[in-house]
Formats: C-alpha cells, sequence, structure tokens
C-alpha cells in the first residue's frame, strides 16, 4: 500500500492571519493526507528545514500580508538550494490575480485565490503532489 | 381564493378581541400546510437557531424597565447617550496607512477634507511585531499592510500639517502600543498640544492577539503589566485618552461565531479591569477610558442584537461584579468595522452593498464610530476612489436613510428583545466555561478560545462548500469572465526608501543617550516602576520602535503559541 500524501502547511512573515491555514490544514487531513502546521511568524529558512525534516511532498504556503512576491520566490529558491526541486510549492492568500502569472513563472504550481473550493485544493494535492509517493 | 382571505381576517378579529390564541393556532395551521421554500434557513449565520416568528411569549420574561431601560441609562441596552444620533452623530472613522508616513499624511488629508471626522492608523506589519522597516524579518513586508512606522521621524510626518489638538486619533497596535503612544505625545509636544488635551484610543488589547490577530512578542503575563502601567499612566497624565480598544473585529474575523466575538471579548473586558483592581487602581479611575471595538457581520439582526446585548452584559457586571459607581463605567462604548472576511473577490462591487447593510447594523446597534471596508480590501488596501464610496456609504446612512432619527429603532420587536436575551445568555455560559480554566489568560494557554474559533470557521467553510450557506457570487450566481479591478499598488523601491530613511536615522542620533535610556527602560522592567515614562524617555531619545521592543525580551520573555490545527 501506499503512503500517504504529506504536506505541510506554513505561515511565513508576520501577519497573523491563520484562518486560512487552519481551514486548509483541516481539509487536507479530512482528505485522508499527513498535514503538518508550522504555525505563525516563520521564516522561509525555518519552513524549508521543517519541510526537509519532516519529508513533505508538498507545502502550502499561506500569506495575507502582502508579502506573497518576496516570501514564495524566496522558499522556492531555497528548496531547489537544499535539493529539495521535487517538493510541490503552493499556496494562498490576498493574492491579486495579476500576481498568480509571475508566481507561477517563479516556481510557484498553483495559486488559489480567495474564494477556491476547498474541494480543488485537495484535488490539486491528490494529482500533483502524489508524483513524489510513487517515485 | 377571495373567501379563504376573508375568513383569515374574520378569525384575527376574533383571536385580537379574545386574547384566546386563536388566531395563533390559524397562522400555525396554515403554514404547516405550506411548503417552504428549498434553503429556507431557520438559523443565523453563527448557527443560532431561528423561529420562524416571534411574538409576546418569546418576551414575556423581559422586563421593559429593568432589561431595556432608557437611553443614557443603567443597563443602556437601547444606547449609551440620551439623545444618541439627534444629538451627534457617530464618528465616520475610516482606518487607513500604507508605504510611507508622507504616503499615508496624504491619505489622512484627503479623507479629512473628505468629511471624514476622525482618524484611524494602520501599521505596517514590522511596527506591530516590534520590528524596525531594515530588520530582515521586515522583508517584503515594509508598508504593505499599513504605514511604515520606526522612527520618531516617521511619526511626525504621519500628522504633519494635522491639528492632533483638534482631531481624535485611532491607532490599531498591540504588543507595540507603549512605543506607539511615546511617539504620538512626542510628535504632539513638538506641536505645542499638552498630553491632556489629547484624545484618541490606542487598541492596546493583547490579549485577543493570542486569542486571535497572533501578533506578539512577550508572553500573556508581561504584556498584562504593560497594559496596566499605561492605564495607570493616562489616567494621570492623558485624561482623554481610550487606554484599551478591546476586540472582537480580529476574534470574528478568524472565524467565530458572533456569541463568541461577543462572549470572547467582554471576558477580555473584565480581565483588564480585574488586571488594573489587582494593580492597586480604583475601577472608576480607568473603565471609563476603556472602549470595545466589533465586527458587523452579514446577519444583519443577529449582529444588532450583539451590539445590545453587549452594552447590558457590560453594565450588569461592571455594577455588579466589580462594584464600579461611574455610570461612565458602565456605559459601554463601542467601534465598528465591516466584516473584511465577508467580502468576496469574485464580484467584488457586491461588496460595497454588503458593507451598507453591515454599517446600517452598526447605526441601529448604537455604535460610536464606524469604519466601513472598502469594495476592494479582500485583495489590496483600498485605492482613494474606494474609500470614497465606502465612506459615502455612511453618509448616505447618516443623512439619506432615517435610520439616525429615532433611538434605538429595534427595541421592542419580539424577535430583536428575544435575540438579544439569547446572546447574553449564551455569553454567560462562556464566561462560566473561561471560568473553569481560571480565567481568560489560563484558558489561552489551554488553547480554549483558539480551538473553538477554528472549529466555528471550519464549520462555516463546509456549509459553503456544501452549498447549504450560499455566499452570491462565490458558489452561486457565479460570473464565469471576472473583470480586473485596478488595486493599489504599493512600489517596491518604498522599501528601499524606507530602510534608508531608518538608516539615516540611527547613523544622526547621540548613541550613548539612546543605550542609556534603552538601559533605564529594561532597569523598570525588572522592578515595578511604571513603564511609560521610561518609554517616552526612549522615543525622546531617538531609540527606534525596534530596538526598544527588543530590549524587553531578556526581561520579559518572548512568546510563542503552542502550534496545533
Amino acid at each position: 500500500m501506499m503512503r500517504p500524501i504529506r504536506i505541510l502547511v506554513a505561515k511565513a512573515g508576520l501577519d497573523g492571519h491563520d484562518r486560512g491555514a487552519k481551514v486548509i490544514a483541516r481539509a487536507l487531513r479530512d482528505a485522508g493526507f499527513e498535514v503538518i502546521y508550522t504555525g505563525l511568524h516563520q521564516t522561509p529558512e525555518q519552513v524549508v528545514d521543517a519541510a526537509l525534516q519532516e519529508d513533505v511532498d508538498g507545502i502550502g504556503l499561506s500569506v495575507l500580508s502582502g508579502a506573497h512576491m518576496t516570501l514564495f520566490p524566496r522558499l522556492r529558491q531555497l528548496l531547489d538550494e537544499q535539493g529539495a526541486s521535487d517538493i510541490v510549492l503552493f499556496g494562498g492568500g490576498t493574492i491579486p490575480n495579476e500576481d498568480v502569472a509571475p508566481l507561477i513563472a517563479a516556481g510557484v504550481a498553483a495559486v488559489f485565490t480567495p474564494g477556491t473550493p476547498l474541494a480543488a485544493i485537495v484535488d490539486f494535492v491528490r494529482k500533483e503532489c502524489a508524483r513524489r509517493v510513487e517515485a | 381564493m377571495l373567501k379563504d382571505d376573508v375568513s383569515v381576517v374574520k378569525t384575527i378579529d376574533d383571536a385580537g378581541s379574545s386574547r384566546n390564541g386563536a388566531v395563533r393556532d390559524a397562522w400555525q395551521a396554515q403554514v404547516q400546510r405550506a411548503p417552504l421554500r428549498a434553503g429556507a434557513v431557520d438559523k443565523t449565520i453563527s448557527d443560532h437557531p431561528l423561529k420562524p416568528l416571534y411574538g409576546p411569549d418569546d418576551v414575556a420574561e423581559i422586563d421593559p424597565e429593568r432589561d431595556l431601560g432608557y437611553p443614557g441609562q443603567y443597563p443602556f441596552t437601547r444606547g449609551i447617550h440620551p439623545t444618541m444620533y439627534r444629538g451627534r452623530l457617530w464618528t465616520m472613522r475610516q482606518f487607513a496607512g500604507f508605504g510611507t508616513a508622507t504616503q499615508t499624511n496624504a491619505r489622512y488629508k484627503f479623507l479629512l477634507s473628505q468629511g471624514q471626522t476622525g482618524l484611524s492608523v494602520a501599521f505596517d506589519m514590522p511596527a506591530l511585531m516590534g520590528y524596525d522597516s531594515d530588520h530582515p524579518r521586515a522583508l517584503g513586508e515594509v508598508g504593505k499592510c499599513g504605514v511604515a512606522i520606526a522612527t520618531l521621524d516617521d511619526m511626525h510626518d504621519l500628522f504633519r500639517g494635522i491639528d492632533l489638538g483638534s482631531i481624535t486619533t485611532s491607532m490599531t497596535i498591540n504588543c507595540t502600543a507603549p512605543v506607539a503612544l511615546a511617539m504620538y505625545l512626542a510628535a504632539a509636544e513638538e506641536q505645542g498640544v499638552p498630553a491632556e488635551k489629547l484624545g484618541g484610543t490606542l487598541q492596546n488589547d493583547m490579549l485577543k492577539e493570542y486569542i486571535a490577530q497572533k501578533e506578539w512578542i512577550y508572553p500573556p503575563e508581561p504584556s498584562m503589566r504593560i497594559i496596566t502601567d499605561m492605564m495607570a499612566y493616562c489616567a494621570k497624565h492623558v485624561p482623554k485618552w481610550n487606554t484599551i480598544s478591546v476586540s472582537g473585529y480580529h476574534i470574528r474575523e478568524a472565524g467565530s461565531t458572533a456569541v463568541q466575538e461577543l462572549a470572547f471579548t467582554l471576558a477580555d473586558g473584565f480581565a483588564y479591569v480585574e488586571a488594573g483592581i489587582e494593580a492597586g487602581m480604583n475601577v472608576d479611575d480607568f473603565a471609563p477610558r476603556l472602549s470595545f471595538f466589533f465586527n458587523a457581520h452579514s446577519d444583519f439582526f443577529e449582529e444588532i442584537a450583539k451590539f445590545r446585548a453587549a452594552r447590558r452584559i457590560w453594565a450588569r457586571h461592571m455594577r455588579g461584579r466589580y462594584n464600579a459607581t461611574n455610570p461612565r463605567s458602565w456605559a459601554l462604548r463601542f467601534h465598528t468595522q465591516t466584516a473584511g472576511c465577508s467580502a468576496t473577490a469574485q464580484q467584488p462591487e457586491n461588496n460595497i452593498m454588503r458593507t451598507a447593510f453591515q454599517a446600517l447594523a452598526a447605526v441601529l446597534g448604537g455604535t460610536q464610530s464606524l469604519h466601513t471596508n472598502s469594495l476592494d480590501e479582500v485583495l489590496a488596501l483600498p485605492t482613494e476612489k474606494n474609500v470614497q464610496i465606502a465612506l459615502r456609504t455612511q453618509q448616505v446612512i447618516a443623512y439619506e436613510t432615517g435610520a439616525a432619527n429615532v433611538i434605538d429603532p429595534l427595541g421592542g420587536s419580539y424577535f430583536m428583545e428575544k435575540l438579544t436575551a439569547e446572546m447574553e445568555e449564551q455569553a454567560e455560559d462562556y464566561f462560566r466555561r473561561i471560568d473553569e480554566f481560571g480565567g481568560v489568560i489560563p484558558a489561552i494557554h489551554a488553547g480554549f478560545f483558539q480551538r473553538e474559533i477554528a472549529d466555528a470557521s471550519y464549520a462555516y467553510q463546509r456549509e459553503i462548500e456544501s452549498g447549504e450557506r450560499i455566499i452570491v457570487g462565490v458558489n452561486d450566481f457565479i460570473n464565469e469572465e471576472e473583470p480586473q479591478i485596478s488595486l493599489l499598488k504599493i512600489d517596491r523601491a518604498m522599501e528601499q526608501d524606507q530602510v534608508a530613511r531608518v538608516r539615516a536615522f540611527r547613523s544622526g542620533r547621540d548613541g550613548a543617550k539612546v543605550a542609556d535610556a534603552l538601559a533605564a527602560l529594561k532597569r523598570a522592567a525588572e522592578s515595578e516602576d511604571n513603564l511609560m515614562p521610561h518609554y517616552l524617555h526612549c522615543v525622546k531619545s531617538k531609540a527606534t520602535l525596534g530596538e526598544i521592543s527588543e530590549e524587553l525580551v531578556p526581561v520579559f520573555g518572548r512568546y510563542r503559541e503552542p502550534a496545533f490545527v
């Protein structure tokens, strides 16, 4: 039997808005994934350390402070530097539509803007984060 | 058809005179025959059960003299002023701040020119968490969620050309509130305005930070000491200043129900009262300067009932439990903001209507001041155009709807009075549960509030997910094509400018003087001295917000939240 997909739900930066992160964490857990939550106010370095230590298949980053254009690319860069290019980075928060394309170009697999159904996020994780499990 | 109608009219007449319940029975019989529409709900947005109709039986226990009273009189259910909006309208106070102090100063002047009557400062995340703009952890966050304030120079620029003696200012800041207050006092002094003339509000509500907003430096216990020091200092030196704005707004935004918002906020308020009394103050010396801050969400009647219940609960506890004798200690004054979490990114123009209904609920609930959200705030800080629409919404309510003409116009409604009483009872249940933990701080350490809120927010999200709850434009009435709206962009060069400003400020000061002031603050923290004069001395000696905050970490420690989902 295949092991379950492991996801790190992360809050980086200084904002304390954890409502979305906690709802996503519960929804992913209810969908049968293993979920680890970093807690608040993590630096990108701390998030990457936790991801490697926990051997996760994907990181879901929540940013509601407007710092998404800094935090997402930094996280992707650190993961790649650590040889963890296979960890899928996705996320969401208060992210205007026009910022989505540049984030995708920076190596973010998916950006879920406000109002995205939980089921869409669960489907994404099931499809995109399974590769590492199968490998 | 016509025949049926006639017979109903006749029944009403009969029962109206005999009061034997026959009319009610006739109505119930009709209801039982009538089909309900699909999707009809029998609960509020907070899962509070509703009946289809309320009547005299629902208010049989309510004594108007005892439970409602009169406006301006105990227990203040109908409002805290004898004349309410007939005497003076609420203060229209739009929360604003972005970029540098100079950029935000221009927005303030715009808002004042548009008829706004008070200022409200939104600080950026680094300022809210105790980091200077040039700290590595501030990278990407400077000026984004609010205005970047790290130095006394920043505070000067923020209010340049605005007379602090003639305006009231609200500052939404918590763990760094003593630094912000010290900077404001120093800026006012340089304008020649004495502290005793200053009017305004600090949010300064750390308890709800641990519960919901999650911006902190030190653990709860030393945070309470800082707050009581500020209460004592302001009672003496800044008597018109509201030292704490006990906030339910963030609790609701984090996903709580209306009753949780009501109960947790008032429990926090009581905790501050108890802390003040324990610190040796007379309750009537500081309680009149406590104010509140609530959310106005979308369930119209539930929100109005919440505001009315809040006043009654506060009055009863302040008089009955804390033995306050000054009526101003009993009267709960509050600011309201419409619910940011109810705004949708889809069809954002619809947020104008949501905001208008929420604002009307706040007015019918008797708010003292009001912020109306702009339609674009779910995506970014608002543009000038959208802020203007939000402010105009308040002006339409004030001058066109007639809502301000009659005091507590829903008072006496069977439904409103029943709902108000039920919310009061449910809040009392929560107070008992919090007491079982040993009070608010032990309940925070146990994760009680955090779990209650997370459970409620997940339940709400699942209702949206299943379609049980309709959010217009999100899970029904969807437009396939979403037009782009233009958003306020914070120039990325702004961050570098601000970093350079902070560094220039540091290089242009007397380093020994800064070090002395910081050392004195630290010594005071280790003793029982009131910290506030030392904060003021640090600010005037040109210590920065980040330096002052960091100085006390070795004494007070740094808070770490137990992370759980």
